[in-house]
């Protein structure tokens, strides 16, 4: 079961329609079942019963994540396969010492994988979705997998099966969603304890 | 939050409009009339029932005029969201954008330049799922426009059943048109659904048809109680 976290401001948004519903479709359509959950009701778990996880992105003027960070501290030790899009890889990185501020992007935009990777692929150059007014800097240790040391448009956990995309992945560039299922449903899974 | 639904009075704003009144409050549809066939944004066969639609869901509705240009039509858009927020006090836009990127991100611009919510509630939707959840709803949708190989001119005034989804399934499948019709292959109008308190009853109707690309005028029509 993959865990798709809605991290929208409400619980039960209109704009849950927008960010994870077709996050959940493309998860179920690669044979998966798909759990949601709002990230206030986020739990440790439910995350280490999931064989994966995915951050959802939220609304461009909706930030609301960001209230939530103080208490999410436990999630950094997860070693469940973690997909972060957009505001999810803002709070991975904000979680991981990364700085979060003002990049506002809308539209499709090329994007350079500067690395071979079991997500993103080979190296090469891509379009991709943009829809976001804030965005984050690359986490201290973790390998930058597209942009640049400030502007971290992907990245990855140096050693955990731990991602995030500032794009969204979800349209236009689905395999994305279900390369990363492939690699959930071939992992481990293990989660660690609360630090 | 208080929302505003851009409204063609098709298939897809009128959806929009339903998934957005079940969560937040839509004060006001915004309809944009482009005297453009050909417009890039906004959908131009049985434009003018949207007033009759908005009488029966009881909302006020804003008419906008547009020469239907490119980018034009873009800042009669805006006008429009500006008239909407300082009329209605609407803090966000939710348009029945499903796949169109272009579509989409135009509408996201502007939203942003207006500090206001852009939602987008069909955003992504599986388009033969979405075509057999508007019948379980109770939606009532009849093709108003063809505008590509193979639909014929016998589509023009049908009213979408089980039948007819699963007709378009196939041709999809077979021609690569959008089974919802989004790419612009089919116009539709909404003449009942759940929000409406009365339902549209189309009286008089002519059609303009050639080379797989086809308009059903409607002349007359008006609320009757169902």
């Amino acid at each position: 079961m993959i865990l798709i976290v809605d991290l929208c401001g409400e619980r039960g948004s209109l704009s849950r329609f927008e960010f994870v519903h077709p996050v959940s479709a493309i998860v179920g359509g690669a044979g998966e079942m798909a759990g949601t959950v709002h990230l206030s009701d986020l739990s440790l778990a439910a995350c280490r019963a999931a064989d994966g996880i995915v951050l959802c992105g939220t609304a461009i003027k909706d930030h609301a994540w960001q209230g939530l960070l103080g208490e999410l501290d436990w999630l950094r030790n997860v070693r469940t396969p973690v997909l972060g899009i957009c505001a999810g890889s803002q709070l991975i990185a904000a979680l991981h010492g990364g700085k979060v501020t003002p990049w506002p992007v809308i539209g499709m935009q090329q994007t350079t994988v500067l690395e071979d990777d079991e997500v993103l692929g080979k190296e090469r150059s891509f379009e991709a979705y943009h829809l976001h007014n804030l965005g984050p800097s690359l986490p201290p240790g973790f390998r930058l997998l597209a942009g640049t040391e400030d502007r971290a448009e992907a990245f990855r956990h140096p050693e955990r099966q731990l991602w995030g995309v500032l794009f969204h992945p979800e349209v236009r560039n689905e395999w994305i969603v279900k390369d990363f299922v492939g690699i959930c449903r071939n992992g481990s899974g293990a989660v660690v304890g609360k630090t | 939050m208080r929302l505003g639904v851009l409204f063609s009075g098709g298939k897809d704003s009128v959806f929009a409009c339903h998934r957005a009144a079940a969560h937040d409050d839509v004060a006001c549809l915004i309809t944009l009339r482009s005297s453009n066939p050909e417009s890039y944004m906004f959908h131009t066969p049985a434009i003018d029932l949207t007033a009759l639609q908005a009488e029966s869901m009881g909302i006020p509705l804003i008419v906008q005029p547009t020469a239907g240009e490119k980018e034009a039509e873009l800042e009669d858009m805006k006008q429009a969201i500006e008239r909407a927020r300082d009329e209605h006090g609407i803090e966000g836009v939710v348009t029945g954008a499903i796949a169109s990127v272009y579509q989409a991100t135009r509408v996201q611009r502007i939203c942003r330049e207006l500090d206001i919510w852009c939602v987008n509630p069909l955003w992504q939707i599986d388009q033969l799922d979405y075509m057999h959840l508007l019948l379980a709803e109770g939606f009532e949708v009849m093709v108003t426009g063809v505008f590509a190989y193979p639909l014929t001119e016998e589509w023009l005034g049908r009213t979408i059943g089980t039948a007819e989804v699963t007709e378009l399934a196939t041709l999809a499948e077979r021609y690569k048109i959008n089974p919802s019709g989004e790419g612009g292959e089919l116009e539709t109008l909404v003449t009942d659904c759940p929000l409406f308190t009365r339902r549209i009853r189309i009286d008089k109707t002519s059609v303009e048809y050639a080379d797989h690309s086809g308009t059903l005028h409607i002349e007359e029509a008006r609320l009757v109680d169902r």
